[in-house]
């Protein structure tokens, strides 16, 4: 059981941050408006959390501009996709157990 | 651990949300079936009362391509109209990432067999636009399956099949034609209608 829970990952340990990486471990990336749309949060709610994501490495962020529009890119780092996928399974294998 | 649970449902919604329109209307394609029945009934008395007497310049293979392009244009609305219809029940956007994504990739193969069936056309290749444009349809519909309900990949596979038979039987193009884009479409459409759409 411990051993489980240690790859419960503390930094999914929230719905938006759950959410973020779910939507980026199926898709190659993901602009700023769709995440916001797909887990209706406000601006700033997503910004700071995908912002904890990139502290960790889990996400890469990239800023560029389509024509004179700036546009925010997301995308699941290989660590992000590692951890994200072990999360899963610890959580699955807690299910399991009980 | 109902947590947990709960986490590992709201990851899948989220894959799945991300990833594919749901919101595609099974009614959308029953009715575009029913219009294409109607057009193919409507093609075939045509032919039945001009024999020998249809070529490109007469006023009879006018009315084919403009009860063809009126089927077409139906359907599409139908489909814009019952699929709009439906994301706003559903609270999904109509004109997101995903449906975009979902129209690119249908009209690549689409886009593609419609210019080659054109092109065939001024060659003279009659017999051969049935099957293409089923093929080409059905591939359309492989390709955009990825991004939406699995059923529509099964309607691409069962109409590129007929297409193909279609073109190992020319001169039933027009039957081949109905039940393709007629008969598939009315029957995938209900199994889409009855399996999704019904429950909301």
């Amino acid at each position: 059981m411990k051993n489980i829970l240690q790859h419960i990952n503390k930094a999914f340990d929230h719905r938006i941050r759950l959410g973020i990486m779910s939507i980026l471990m199926v898709n190659e990336y993901a602009d700023f408006n769709t995440l916001k749309e797909l887990l209706g949060v406000t601006d700033g709610n997503l910004a700071s959390h995908a912002k904890a994501l990139e502290a960790e490495e889990y996400i890469m962020i990239e800023k560029q501009f389509i024509g004179k529009k700036p546009n925010t890119r997301y995308m699941a780092t290989k660590e992000g996709r590692k951890a994200f996928k072990d999360h899963i399974d610890a959580l699955e294998k807690l299910i399991q157990k009980s | 651990m109902e947590n947990y649970l709960k986490d590992i449902q709201d990851i899948k919604k989220m894959m799945d949300k991300s990833s594919q329109f749901l919101s595609l209307s099974g009614m959308a394609g029953v009715m575009a079936g029913i219009y294409a029945l109607s057009g193919a009934f409507a093609i075939r008395e045509i032919a039945i009362h001009n024999q020998g007497k249809v070529n490109l310049e007469s006023y009879s293979f006018k009315l084919i391509v403009l009860i063809a392009g009126a089927v077409l244009f139906l359907s599409v609305l139908t489909a814009f109209v019952l699929t709009m219809r439906k994301a706003k029940r559903s609270e999904e956007s109509m004109w997101n990432s995903t449906s975009k994504r979902l129209a690119i990739n249908f009209l690549i193969p689409l886009g593609t067999g419609g210019i080659f069936a054109v092109l065939l056309m001024k060659n003279h290749y009659y017999g051969l636009i049935a099957p293409i444009t089923l093929i080409f349809y059905g591939l359309a519909c492989v390709n955009a399956s990825k991004y939406t309900v699995r059923d529509v990949r099964y309607l691409g596979i069962t109409i590129v099949i007929l297409g193909l038979f279609a073109t190992a039987y020319m001169g039933y193009g027009l039957q081949f034609w109905a039940l393709g884009f007629g008969v598939c479409h009315i029957i995938y459409g209900a199994l889409m209608y009855f399996k999704y759409d019904r429950k909301q």
